[in-house]
């Protein structure tokens, strides 16, 4: 249990491949509030990996802090071996092109098509594909996150929250990355969207290989497709594990959170699957 | 290199053998894509066990050749299988054109054509918008308690109260060189003294006010395009509707009275920094007493003078606030539009002011009041 509540130490800086993501002593604060307070954390290669914690508890900044939004106080933060507390400027974090993040809202360029937002990252990086290919490229993506092929030529202004969030996620896979960064994908949904895209991040998942950092609040979300959970309480991660194994903690939080009526709902409809 | 990715082709009867090689990566299967297209012979099959890693585009690769030329595709390992077998299945056979340009003979007329519609399509606008607001004008008064006067008070200070800065020291600024430059040519005719008929005429009717009016549509008129236009981007003007709160009389009416009533307090304030500027000036280089310029002032200058810049400054508050809530409230879809109709506000407003200037200066000249 205690290794549970304590993620566990790896002081070789070698197994970049088997924890593409480490925190260690990460430290944020904003002003005298303090987010986070040595907090570590380690997300396995291939896994999906839920992050829950009561609302200011820092689950965006956490996020924004492993993709170099956000400079921590102290800590150290690796990614895919490479350390982002390291980087002195944006351009130092060379690896930006081997993840893909998807913000709460969907953050699409507002003045571009949803083909054009999926083509901004390829540009940027690989200015020799060719113009026809780019076409092709941002429309098998938009089709892989389940829209139509006609929602490619429109702008985000013209689509439903849904579509904007898998055209966003059709964005964050433009460059094939090993790592997908997602806030609260399921927020604001209803339930057979949410189900969906469920169901759409597993299946991408596992067909493109990927290691997902995702931040939700959903309990249904976590019981269906997260591998584990991470808990984020007191300022830190207070436990890393599968549900049955969080529900075997005694922490008050997570008690009530698994098994207050909303949990109990989402678990009780998982058993009867 | 091995890793790059390359390909052979092995003649057979009834179709190529296609032999995929290196690593099939978005990052390095761009010069292969153009060769690939370039393949005219019929393929049979399309074998991927040279393929040392393989992503989505290096998979997309394989499918569109596969349903392009109805090639199998053969010796694919767990992963491209996987993601081969993916993009079979949202492959829908549309390819998205890259969108060409039209060629500059056609988008020359086009262009004009779009703008000469824009223009008639604003026109339009602007004269509905002004209608509206002469309909909140008349129900606010109406209903007197309807009247935003916080609103108002604050618009004020934020037009009128914090412009009194920049707006005098320019103006300032601008009296020493009328006075300046009216001084180098007077004199010539001995005349240096007519320096105040220049400065007081010129600032109290004319650049005052103009000045002025330049200054609060770059301060003020684009703050009004781009708030409005940010609170209609983010729904804020909705929300305000559905809780029964006119936009126009929320939004609008207060910036528009503040503009009106504050431009002409701002454009005699103008006036009488120029003034001073010019005394100043006038001290320092020619010899006449600050105190005798002002005095002098008040015997050179005709008191209509004064009535030009008062009447001139109400109306051209009016254009600026209309031409700033009237961008704004354009705002439909993105943040560049934003940014083009501030830049529209601006441009609006001062190319207007500067139309009506011209008007007023012939109009009071025919009114005798030149």
């Amino acid at each position: 249990m205690t290794a549970l509540c304590r993620a566990p130490e790896y002081t070789v800086s070698g197994d970049a491949d088997a924890f593409p993501i480490r925190v260690r002593g990460l430290r944020n604060e904003f002003g005298d509030y303090v987010v986070h307070d040595d907090l570590d954390l380690d997300v396995r290669r291939g896994e999906i990996l839920g992050v829950v914690g009561g609302s200011g508890t820092g689950k965006s900044v956490l996020m924004r802090s492993i993709i170099g939004l956000q400079t921590p106080v102290a800590g150290s933060i690796e990614v895919l071996g490479q350390s982002i507390t390291g980087a002195r400027d944006d351009a130092d974090i060379a690896i930006r092109c081997r993840w893909g993040v998807l913000f709460q809202g969907g953050a699409l360029f507002s003045t571009l098509t949803v083909a054009e937002n999926v083509e901004v990252p390829l540009r940027e990086f690989y200015p020799d594909i060719d113009l026809r290919l780019l076409a092709e490229i941002a429309h098998f993506k938009v089709r892989l996150t389940g829209l139509a092929g006609d929602a490619a030529v429109k702008y985000p202004a013209e689509l439903s929250g849904g579509m904007r969030k898998r055209a966003g996620l059709a964005r964050a896979l433009a460059l094939d990355p090993e790592l997908l960064f997602l806030d609260e994908p399921t927020a604001g949904l209803d339930p057979i969207g949410a189900a969906a895209f469920d169901q759409l991040i597993r299946g991408l998942q596992q067909t493109l290989g990927l290691t997902v950092f995702l931040i939700t609040h959903d309990l249904d979300t976590l019981h269906e497709i997260c591998d584990r959970v991470a808990v984020l309480a007191d300022k830190r991660v207070i436990a890393v594990g599968t549900i049955p194994e969080l529900l075997a903690l005694d922490h008050p939080w997570i008690q009530s959170y698994f098994k207050g009526p909303r949990g109990r709902a989402a678990a009780s409809v998982r058993h009867l699957d | 290199m091995s890793d790059v990715p390359d390909f052979t082709l092995i003649p057979a009867e009834g179709g190529d053998t296609l032999v995929l090689t290196g690593a099939m990566v978005v990052s390095r299967v761009g010069p292969l894509d153009m060769r690939l297209r370039a393949i005219a012979t019929p393929l049979a099959q399309i074998d991927l066990a040279g393929v040392t890693t393989i992503d989505t585009v290096g998979a997309w690769l394989c499918c569109r050749l596969s349903r392009d030329t109805g090639a199998a595709i053969i010796n694919a390992d767990d992963v491209a299988q996987r993601l081969i077998k993916a993009l079979q299945a949202v492959d829908d056979g549309v390819t998205d054109e890259p969108v060409q340009a039209l060629p500059t003979w056609l988008r020359v007329p086009s262009e004009v054509g779009d703008a000469v519609v824009g223009m008639g399509h604003g026109t339009i606008g602007v004269l509905g918008f002004i209608g509206q607001i002469v309909m909140a004008s008349g129900s606010m008064i109406r209903h007197p308690g309807r009247i935003r006067a916080r609103a108002l008070v604050h618009q004020m200070e934020l037009v009128g109260v914090n412009a009194l800065g920049i707006i005098g020291l320019m103006s300032f600024l601008v009296g020493i060189v009328i006075a300046q430059q009216g001084a180098v040519e007077l004199r010539q005719f001995g005349a240096e003294v007519y320096t105040v008929n220049l400065v007081g005429r010129l600032t109290l009717r004319e650049l005052g006010i103009l000045m002025t009016a330049i200054m609060v549509a770059g301060r003020s008129g684009s703050a009004f395009a781009a708030e409005i236009g940010t609170m209609k981007l983010t729904e804020e003007v909705d929300a305000m509707r559905t809780i029964g709160v006119s936009p126009m009389e929320a939004l609008v009416l207060p910036r528009v009275f503040a503009t009106v009533l504050m431009m002409p307090l701002l454009g005699v304030y103008a006036a009488l920094m120029g003034i001073i500027g010019g005394a100043f000036l006038a001290q320092l280089t020619l010899g006449i007493p600050f105190i005798s310029f002002i005095a002098r002032i008040r015997t050179v200058v005709p008191v209509y003078d004064v009535w030009v810049g008062l009447i001139k400054g109400p109306v051209f508050g009016l254009i600026v606030a209309l031409a700033g809530c009237y961008q704004g409230m354009q705002v439909e879809s993105n943040a560049e539009e934003v940014g083009k109709r501030t830049t529209a506000a601006v441009v609006m407003a001062i190319f207007t002011v500067i139309v009506l200037d011209a008007f007023f200066a012939v109009f009071f000249s025919e009114v005798n009041w030149g």
